[in-house]
């Protein structure tokens, strides 16, 4: 097990505005657009500097997504700005016909997804977007790791010519992705080679699986843990390359089963390459009020599920023989 | 060109309308024929545009925005008229395989098209974000949009609506289509709009009024809302139109907002609409 470590932790959002900031500076196309949360978003750095590219749409959110499509007819790249709940289920028609249908350059750039926005509770706590997002034909959903790999993950989107979900969170997490490790979209990353079983992560549960494979390497469980930032589309060939190896998989992500990453990787094996898969995730419920790593326990989102997770799915391998 | 001009042009417009629409026995005639007179006008004589090669991005060009996307073979005959795409291509209209599907798309490449739109109350927010990119591109043409008075319904329109006139988005014109007819009845009776005029001054747009089936009158306006734009607030026409105009027993009825003509009633419909350019 490849040892992971970090120095700081800090917010996937400040990723974003990070990113949005370095390329408000190298593409002058940018523009960034919000709907009244530009401090929860990260935004202001970028508002404040180009303030002539800064569209403050306020609490309007299906009027920001025809006003990004349109301002793509004439060379912008629009980047909207709101919480993964507003970005998404609430905007759903207009991000289908204005956008997706129409093939708009548009980022939508969603903070605050999945439980570990924490103490706002059920109402903003979307565990649906990547299933919404991914069902829209040609639309490219991403939902990075860490800082960095958010940071790095709004840059590159820029270069992609078509609509981008990025989907990132509220909490201060573990950076642990090197700072220079350049971004590809739809690139799954091997974060630890192993031949037990291979653990397919994406966003805030990335840190958890490599926390999961610690503890499994203690109990001589060697995992194979590959970070999945790119959902759609799905990095399809790196998943059936661990997969011939390992024989068992385990996913996780921080979203409804229904709909999510192991729902990809479950649907690509289904047709490929039978094998059993034990997904770790929201089982069809709300999420509630609390702190996020209490929520991820309560829910079953916390390293000790993936591990269980594995436990499980080693067996049924066993079983197979 | 002369108003006589455009009225031919119109008259051509609607047959093909109603051609179209009988062929496939497909689609909307009603609000088509209503904005015949307006939609030929705003191409043949006000916009400045470039119609081949399309371009998407439309930079130094004025563009439309059809929101009522369902009155798409009114949008499809002036496009093709002015030379987007051949006008034989009108007759694949709601047919397998056709670029000219039943509500507007950008989808299958139809040159003219910018957004897909048939889901109502989207279209004036896309018209505003390529108007606000025009600003930033230092671009001095004008935005234009159409949209049904029964889609002002739809919630979204009020925040573009209150969007514009606060940042001052003054290179637009939009213009509502007020028949007063949507599929389940009359406007008032559906969910009555109340004082529309009132309502956009409210929000701080510029109105203007006008009969959206005298050609002198939309050529009058539209150049007075030209007049308009450029200081601080966008410009909206309030557009009295009679739903199915030019085919008698199509007027002032709901009934032909979404129903083909039969082979008599078209028979009947082209006899009060000479043909000026020839039938594709």
């Amino acid at each position: 097990m490849k040892k992971y470590t970090f120095s700081e932790k800090k917010d996937t959002r400040s990723g974003f505005g990070a990113g949005l900031l370095e390329l408000g500076k190298t593409n002058p196309n940018v523009v960034a657009l919000c709907a009244d949360l530009t401090g929860s978003l990260k935004m202001d750095a970028f508002q404040k500097a180009f303030p002539e590219r800064f569209f403050q749409c306020g609490i309007a959110e299906a009027n920001m997504m025809g006003i990004a499509a349109g301002m793509t007819i004439g060379g912008k790249i629009p980047f909207t700005g709101t919480f993964a709940n507003f970005s998404t289920g609430r905007v759903y028609d207009q991000i289908r016909q204005s956008i997706a249908y129409s093939g708009k350059n548009v980022k939508i750039c969603a903070s605050h997804a999945g439980l570990t926005l924490g103490e706002d509770g059920a109402t903003h706590q979307i565990l649906e977007d990547i299933g919404l997002m991914k069902m829209l034909p040609g639309m490219v959903v991403i939902n990075p790791c860490d800082y960095n790999q958010t940071k790095a993950a709004t840059i590159a989107i820029a270069q992609h010519k078509g609509p981008v979900y990025l989907r990132f969170g509220r909490p201060s997490w573990p950076v642990f992705i090197p700072e220079k490790m350049p971004f590809e979209i739809g690139k799954a990353i091997v974060l630890s080679e192993g031949a037990d079983v291979s653990i397919f992560a994406t966003g805030h549960l990335v840190w958890k699986a490599i926390q999961a494979g610690e503890q499994l390497a203690e109990m001589g469980i060697i995992a194979e843990i590959i970070n999945i930032h790119t959902i759609k589309p799905l990095d399809e060939k790196a998943v059936i390359q661990s997969v011939s190896k390992t024989g068992c998989v385990v996913t996780a992500e921080e979203h409804q089963l229904n709909g999510g990453l192991g729902d990809s990787i479950c649907q690509l094996l289904s047709r490929h390459l039978p094998t059993p898969v034990e997904m770790v995730g929201v089982n069809d419920s709300f999420g509630e009020s609390g702190t996020p790593e209490a929520l991820l326990v309560k829910y079953g989102l916390d390293s000790k599920n993936i591990v269980e997770a594995v436990t499980r799915v080693m067996q049924r391998k066993k079983a197979l023989v | 060109m002369t108003t006589d001009q455009l009225q031919k042009i119109t008259s051509q417009v609607r047959r093909d309308i109603v051609r179209m629409v009988h062929a496939h026995q497909s689609g909307h005639p009603g609000g088509s024929l209503g904005c015949a007179d307006f939609v030929t006008t705003l191409y043949f004589n006000v916009m400045h545009h470039q119609p081949s090669p399309f371009s998407m991005d439309g930079n130094g060009e004025d563009l439309f925005f059809l929101s009522n996307g369902h009155i798409s073979p009114l949008w499809y005959s002036v496009l093709a008229r002015s030379g987007y795409f051949p006008v034989s291509e009108l007759a694949t209209f709601r047919a397998i395989n056709s670029r000219l599907q039943g509500h507007p798309t950008t989808h299958e490449g139809l040159p003219g098209v910018r957004v897909a739109s048939g889901s109502l109350g989207q279209g004036l927010s896309v018209a505003v974000g390529a108007a606000l990119t025009k600003k930033l591109n230092g671009d001095k043409s004008i935005v234009y949009s159409l949209h049904g008075d029964g889609e002002l319904q739809e919630g979204q329109n009020w925040e573009a609506i209150m969007f514009a006139a606060a940042k001052k988005v003054d290179n637009l014109i939009a213009t509502v289509d007020h028949n007063n007819q949507q599929i389940d009845g009359t406007v008032q009776d559906v969910l009555s709009l109340g004082d529309l005029r009132a309502k956009w001054e409210a929000f701080g747009w510029d109105v203007l009024q006008m009969n959206g089936n005298n050609t002198e009158e939309i050529i009058q306006t539209l150049k007075k809302a030209k007049e308009h734009t450029g200081k601080g607030k966008p410009v909206v026409i309030l557009m009295t139109t009679v739903m199915g105009y030019g085919v008698d027993f199509m007027m002032n009825s709901h009934k032909w907002h979404g129903v083909a003509p039969n082979d008599e009633q078209l028979k009947k419909a082209l006899e009060q609409l000479p043909e000026t350019l020839g039938d594709y």
